[in-house]
């Protein structure tokens, strides 16, 4: 790869949410970028987005020249996301050209070039001031012309007029069978490519991008999932590429003062990832609520996805053991997000969550049960989900609790959730209901790992009442 | 079709490239020879008037339109196979 000094080489900023993630910063100002990949993969939005947000968010007006679909199509299609371009089209901002080749309507004889192209396309460039130009797709010449050499040198020539006018531009190819695009256009562009993908696994669709090349720039080499949703495509990277999140010394208290005694610190840091696990109705959903509450007395706003308890459900029960939710709800510190796991694809909840995340800016998040999101998506996929999530979390300063079901059997942090996580996460509290003793089940709990901090080392006794989770014998 | 029926053509160029001289002087030829006052040549230099190209979705120069007798036909190069352009025209060759 090139050696390029950062400052030297000018981006433009995407509008795609996540992209500028992963390419540092976005696509090479006025240079072409070549996106392939095949039908339906998402090719034609991809790229109305990079211009409607070039208009919306950075003031760069657009044309889009269109080879497949008419106008109108266009401006229907796009409307489902959010895009009006009748309306960018009216402040002159936006122009749609449709290309119409129609075979059955031309002639060839003789000599000739595609000048009324480059006309055209300058014409609507200079006509708006535009700073972005899409080409879609350009292959459909080849269907509509014979002299395939001529077309061949026209098409680099228009390549090479496109960064002398200073545009940034983006060129959609089909995808071939042996190459990238079908006609080869990644020979004419080696500046930026990026290869869309969609593939359906075990029943759920994902859409994967991948940064095939971008020359003097690093990028991130992944494939990255990315979804088509109301308000447009997001990428998700799939780890974030630094580990370089500041970390808090100060110290939150768990909700209960007699276990913030079991820690040498007496709380746990704040934005610091708490992991919960135990057995079915070992008290997690009841630990983790009191972690909510004690975030929402500092006045912190916490977001709680539940998996498997509805909203009002999860309020009722907790009101049994002295938790009311209820008025942290009203306030608006508290907010309940309930789905079950298996109603989107893995990419999609982490979307949700970080939607969630960032328009209502907690302080604390809480998924319960993380281990139900493993019904959806193999080990490793979860584990690279919960990834992106905690370094999130981590980077915003975020206190995450999660909990994780194990199953009880000859080990139980022989559990794929708990593996994924147990490393990740910098607080684990084991919960079991392990002792029969005066006629009824004693509930332990073990902190298992508490990274920077001393902590008890034997197993707490504990019962459930009406105020909630109470210590008894404690041990220091 | 009637005896009296009028060839409006339109020459799309872009500049007096060899090109399109060419084009225009091959297909004022075959109309003066089978045509003969019954034709129009409009020639449209698209470096003047770029806006014109996407009226009648010209992309390659030289671009020849039949806008009358309808339907528009389109033929694209510099024309020089005759019987291509008489063809593609539907002009009938006057029986000689």
């Amino acid at each position: 790869m090139a050696k390029t000094k950062k400052t030297n080489f000018p981006k433009t900023p995407t509008g795609i949410y996540g992209l500028d993630e992963i390419t540092h910063g976005g696509f090479p100002k006025g240079r072409p970028i070549l996106i392939c990949g095949s039908a339906g993969c998402g090719k034609t939005l991809f790229a109305m987005q990079f211009l409607v947000k070039g208009i919306t968010e950075f003031n760069e007006p657009g044309v889009f020249m269109s080879f497949e679909e008419t106008a109108e199509d266009l401006s229907e299609n796009v409307r489902s996301l959010g895009f009006d371009l009748e309306q960018l089209k009216s402040e002159n901002k936006l122009r749609v050209d449709h290309v119409r080749i129609e075979r059955s309507e031309i002639e060839e004889t003789g000599e000739y070039d595609l000048e009324a192209l480059f006309i055209r396309l300058n014409h609507a460039i200079d006509l708006i001031g535009a700073k972005r130009v899409v080409l879609d797709t350009i292959e459909s010449l080849f269907g509509g012309m014979e002299d395939l050499a001529m077309l061949r040198s026209e098409i680099r020539r228009l390549f090479q007029w496109l960064k002398e006018k200073g545009v940034t531009a983006i060129i959609t190819g089909e995808r071939g069978e042996n190459s990238l695009t079908r006609q080869g256009l990644e020979e004419y562009i080696s500046d930026c490519v990026i290869l869309l993908d969609f593939r359906v696994i075990d029943q759920i669709a994902t859409r994967r991008l991948r940064i095939v090349k971008y020359r003097g720039s690093t990028h991130g080499t992944n494939e990255y999932p990315f979804l088509i949703e109301e308000d447009g495509i997001s990428v998700i990277p799939v780890t974030s590429l630094k580990l370089d999140y500041k970390s808090s010394s100060e110290i939150i208290s768990t909700g209960i003062p007699a276990m913030d005694k079991l820690f040498s610190k007496e709380g746990i840091f704040r934005g610091g990832s708490t992991l919960i696990t135990g057995t079915a109705g070992t008290a997690k959903t009841i630990l983790a609520s009191h972690f909510a509450a004690s975030s929402c007395k500092r006045k912190e706003p916490v977001l709680y996805f539940s998996f498997e308890e509805s909203p009002d459900q999860l309020v009722r029960n907790l009101n049994t053991i002295g938790i009311n939710f209820k008025p942290m709800i009203k306030s608006g510190l508290l907010h309940i997000h309930a789905s079950r796991p298996s109603l989107q694809g893995l990419e999609m909840h982490l979307l949700v969550i970080n939607k969630l995340m960032e328009s209502l800016k907690p302080r604390t998040v809480i998924v319960d049960p993380i281990s139900s999101l493993i019904t959806i998506g193999s080990s490793s996929e979860v584990r690279g989900m919960l990834i992106r999530l905690i370094d999130t979390l981590k980077m915003k300063q975020i206190n995450a609790i999660f909990t994780s079901l194990t199953h009880s059997g000859i080990s139980e942090y022989n559990d794929a959730t708990v593996d994924a996580v147990s490393s990740l996460a910098d607080t684990w509290i084991n919960l079991s209901n392990a002792q029969f003793k005066d006629g009824a089940w004693v509930r332990n709990l073990l902190i298992v790992k508490s990274r920077g901090m001393g902590h008890a080392n034997g197993k707490q006794e504990f019962i459930i009442t009406h105020k909630g989770l109470q210590f008894i014998n404690q041990k220091a | 079709m009637a005896k009296d029926q009028t060839w409006e053509l339109r020459l799309y160029i872009a500049g007096q490239t060899p090109k399109s001289i060419l084009a225009l002087n091959n297909i004022t030829n075959y109309c003066q020879e089978h045509l003969e006052g019954r034709f129009a040549i409009e020639v449209v230099d698209l470096l003047k008037n770029p806006q014109l190209a996407e009226g009648d979705q010209i992309f390659a120069i030289p671009t020849l339109v039949r806008k009358l007798p309808v339907p528009m036909r389109k033929i694209i190069g510099d024309l020089s196979n005759k019987e291509k352009v008489l063809v593609g025209l539907n002009i009938r060759p006057i029986k000689s």
